[in-house]
């Protein structure tokens, strides 16, 4: 029984074998000339795991059948055969050099991360990535775009649930990209199934690893190392698209970013009614807050704390902690700092949400004009207090700290 | 010994809290196991519950990830290894032909603390905040800085359990040195002692490792230092080696009794002496001496220089000819035997196939570029519950069979046993055996839902998961009828089995051995 499932295993994998793309029982492909390498070296193991399986297993169920005491079978009186059993070490470790010999080969490959033509940055954090193009100077956040609905089972499940982002990280193909890991917070790993990489995003420390894709296309994978609550629900979207496609891609993202940071100048300039920055800070605390906070404001006990009826969040023009807090995070704790992560509009919604909403009543109303003067005391209108989400130059990072 | 006999004999709740009796306290020891074998099992009914379909249904992700993290700790330091201890304690004297264990009061303390480090350690879950949510490897700093406020009862809990374990070596190596009846030499011991004396050596040497490690996790969370907090100078990483120090020799801990068992109950059901018990000897003095260089190849993925993934790589693979050289032993000593199929033979044969299944696996995850792929996903998790669940669980429940006629004087029924242990066979494939198809096609571990390319799988998974879960009902059946009754055994109650263990009437009377039979 056991062979013929073996045998079974042995015929899915070979007809999965040549079936291009992805398969529900195996290893897939890939587009890269690495994860080709290790499909097949996957094959390769896998197969002679097989041959030794039905060889080793041969034996056994040959005895099983034939020496048993209900056909008669007298116990032989034999044991210990040195002939035999040095056989039986040395074969193995034959067969143990033979499949040594190309897996070092492809590890010496995927370990040679020089002559790289681009660079990314790919950092980790509760529950998100974020890319950072380190020679064209833009970056984004790509968090789970899959509803909560979807989630608790209140609407259908779409195609790619729990596969999807709000902002793929683009690449082109045919270009050799190294991809700097590091962390903000706990440790996370970062894992594309096509591209055969994966390795951990560790804080403080920065991992190296390289591809080069092959075909243009969509490629879907997700975090891999346990990192809290939300692990199951920070994917991993790569759009990889052809070299001019992507030279427009990066010219129009270019483009939205000087838009983006003009918007932010205006937005210091307007003044918004509480309904409307209510309205931006639900939404933003939605998504960023509610799953450690809860959608509540109640937090968990022990865990993370309350907002609702806090002492930083619901005391009537007590602000400063609040902001604070939010912009740069607190250390020792899963906190992290928000001050990169969302504009300064979003930053005054949500904190303008958090100080009036689930029963606290401080009826503060805070402004992107008083974050912007938190976070940038002294100039105003020099080019260094410009705020963007995540678009911050370095300089004015330095003049945050109180 | 004759003053004992002449103490009049505690009774009650007495007999069992104050004991010194190595037979006693193996079978508390192996009832505890089972009570903690339920508890994990409850536990991974709620992650399979939960994992039956795509989407959140019945519990929160951070309650699925407490399950996932004490079904860990639960099934390894309170099924697996008090299982083996209970096994040693029972069975250890009686085949080396000594009256009790080296040191009885110590080995009273060492079972009557353990279920105090298990009610701290579950206690957690009922607080506020929750129990430990961070894997039973609880990788820091997600256990250090950003685990919730009861990581203090998981590390307490962890310390006892380390304690009860180094004191349970310690008195394994004292008995196996000191109190082997005349001539029994060290080559004429059976495989289960030699296992257990070495399993005895590798928890000794790791168990301070893990004590240590904990340690830090708690100065780190709670007292302000960084030894994994690299802004203050340390190193995440640091955790994993020091971590893996442990947990890879760990995994030896869990599996060479196993091959004492199953090097015991091959030859006997095959009218046949073990093929090579040198070599089985040699192999696991191996197996453990390779244990503690190979402990790297759970982090090819951290970012480790080239040389350091080719070292790891190359030892880890080397494992593979020493494993290999106990399964060629059991098949040529199965080899022109005289094989019949009592429900410990069973149990045994299925351990062969399906714990080499584990092993290939095994060394397929040592292949680091494929690693790569296979890391942190399903695969692993097949990987691991093969070598421990049909590896590690089976063997105990082969043992317990083979041996439970000696210890309560009872034939089991065999009927049921038979039916418990096909239901298991089936059931466990079928839980485990798709794991390594979603592995592969790219489902994460650890993950309280999933895409939708994984439904059918694990749809299918949790199915042979209930069932699985529900068999083991028949295994307690099974136990607690043999204990009230049933056919009378013999003192030799498999035909021809050998050792010290079948000269002595079943069940075994309190005291054995009091003089030292002499071994020929």
């Amino acid at each position: 029984m056991i062979r013929s499932l073996m045998l079974s295993v042995f015929l899915f994998a070979v007809s999965s074998m040549s079936m291009a793309g992805v398969s529900a029982f195996n290893m897939r492909k890939g587009v890269t000339d690495t994860s080709h390498q290790v499909y097949n070296l996957h094959m390769i193991i896998f197969l002679v795991c097989c041959l030794i399986a039905v060889v080793v297993f041969g034996f056994m169920f040959w005895a099983l059948l034939k020496h048993r005491k209900s056909k008669g079978a007298k116990a032989a009186n034999f044991h210990e055969s040195t002939k035999i059993e040095i056989l039986w070490t040395i074969a193995p470790i034959l067969i143990l050099v033979l499949m040594a010999i190309p897996a070092t080969k492809v590890l010496i490959s995927m370990e040679d991360n020089s002559e790289a033509q681009m660079t990314i940055m790919v950092t980790g954090s509760q529950w998100k990535w974020h890319y950072r193009y380190i020679e064209d100077d833009i970056s984004f956040y790509s968090l789970l775009k899959t509803s909560d609905d979807e989630i608790d089972n209140k609407v259908e499940k779409q195609e790619h649930y729990l596969l999807d982002v709000d902002k793929p990280l683009v690449i082109p193909i045919h270009t050799k990209i190294k991809f700097l890991l590091t962390s903000d917070d706990v440790i996370h790993s970062w894992w594309v199934p096509d591209f055969s990489l994966k390795k951990d995003a560790v804080p403080g420390f920065i991992n190296e690893i390289w591809t080069n894709v092959n075909d243009a296309g969509t490629y879907r994978g997700q975090c891999a190392e346990l990192c809290g609550v939300a692990h199951g629900f920070m994917p991993i979207v790569v759009v990889a698209l052809e070299q001019d496609e992507y030279k427009t891609w990066l010219a129009d993202q270019l483009k939205q970013k000087a838009i983006l940071i003009e918007k932010e100048k205006q937005s210091v300039g307007e003044t918004l009614s509480l309904e409307q920055l209510m309205a931006i800070g639900e939404q933003v605390y939605v998504e960023r807050c509610a799953a450690c906070h809860q959608a509540d404001g109640k937090g968990m006990s022990g865990i993370f704390p309350a907002l609702a009826g806090s002492k930083i969040a619901n005391v009537a023009g007590d602000y400063k902690t609040h902001i604070d807090i939010v912009l740069n995070g607190k250390s020792g704790t899963a906190m992290q700092a928000f001050k990169n992560q969302l504009s300064l509009v979003e930053l005054a919604g949500v904190i303008t949400y958090e100080r009036n909403a689930f029963g606290n009543t401080t009826g503060d109303v805070i402004q992107a004009e008083v974050i912007q003067l938190i976070l940038n005391p002294v100039q105003q209108d020099s080019q260094s207090s410009v705020q963007s989400t995540d678009q911050m130059p370095e300089q004015s990072k330095e003049g945050v700290k109180q | 010994m004759n003053q004992h006999t002449s103490i009049k004999a505690a009774t009650g709740w007495r007999r069992w809290v104050y004991t010194t009796n190595h037979k006693d306290i193996g079978t508390l020891y192996l009832w505890f196991s089972l009570i903690m074998f339920f508890t994990g099992g409850l536990m991974a009914m709620i992650i399979r519950a939960e994992l039956f379909q795509p989407g959140l249904q019945l519990v929160e992700p951070n309650f699925f990830n407490q399950m996932t993290t004490v079904h860990g700790l639960i099934m390894v330091f309170g099924a697996v290894m008090p299982a083996f201890t209970g096994l040693a304690n029972w069975m250890v004297p009686l085949m080396i032909g000594a009256p009790d264990m080296a040191l009885p009061r110590m080995n009273n303390w060492s079972f009557w603390i353990l279920p105090f480090a298990f009610l701290i350690l579950l206690s957690s879950l009922f607080m506020p905040g929750g129990g430990p949510n961070f894997g039973w490897t609880f990788y820091a700093p997600l256990s250090t800085t950003y685990s919730n406020d009861n990581t203090a009862f998981f590390v307490f809990a962890i310390h006892i359990m380390g304690i009860s374990s180094i004191m349970g070596a310690i008195n394994v190596i004292v008995t196996i040195t000191n109190m082997r009846a005349p001539g029994m030499t060290w080559m004429k011991l059976p495989m289960f002692v030699w296992t257990m004396l070495i399993t005895a050596f590798l928890l000794i040497m790791v168990m301070p490792v893990l004590a240590g490690t904990v340690t830090m996790v708690l100065t780190d969370k709670y007292f302000g230092t960084s030894f994994f907090d690299a802004s203050g100078g340390g190193d995440p990483v640091m955790f994993q080696h020091l971590f893996w120090f442990f947990g890879h020799p760990e995994v030896y801990i869990m599996i060479l009794p196993a091959f004492g068992i199953i090097s015991t109950i091959i030859p006997t059901f095959s009218r046949k002496k073990l093929f090579g018990y040198h070599s089985m000897v040699y192999a696991t003095v191996s197996i453990a001496f390779l244990s503690f260089i190979v402990w790297a190849h759970h982090m090819f993925t951290t970012g480790m220089p080239l040389a350091g993934e080719l070292f790891f790589m190359y030892s880890t693979m080397i494992i593979s000819v020493p494993t290999g050289v106990k399964v060629f032993n059991w098949i040529a000593t199965l080899w022109r035997g005289s094989i019949t199929f009592e429900v410990p033979m069973l149990f045994a044969l299925a351990f062969i196939v399906l714990f080499t299944i584990g092993g290939m696996s095994g060394l397929m995850l040592a292949i680091t570029p494929a690693d790569f792929q296979y890391h942190d996903t399903y695969f692993v998790v097949a990987h691991f519950h093969y070598v421990l669940v049909t590896g590690a669980v089976f063997s105990i429940m082969a043992a317990t069979y083979y041996w439970i006629p000696k210890w309560t004087g009872n034939m089991f029924h065999e009927g049921l046993a038979k039916t418990h242990f096909w239901l298991s066979l089936v059931s466990v494939n079928i839980l485990f055996f798709p794991m390594h198809f979603v592995g592969l096609a790219g489902m994460p571990r650890r993950i309280p839902d999933y895409a939708l390319q994984f439904a059918d799988f694990n749809a299918l998974i949790s199915i042979g998961g209930f069932a699985f879960g529900l068999s083991q009902i028949l295994f307690v059946v099974v136990i607690v009828k043999c204990i009230r009754g049933g056919k009378k055994a013999k003192a030799n109650v498999w035909e021809d089995a050998e050792g010290l263990e079948w000269e002595v009437p079943s069940p075994a009377p309190l005291h054995t051995f009091s003089t030292a039979p002499t071994i020929k």
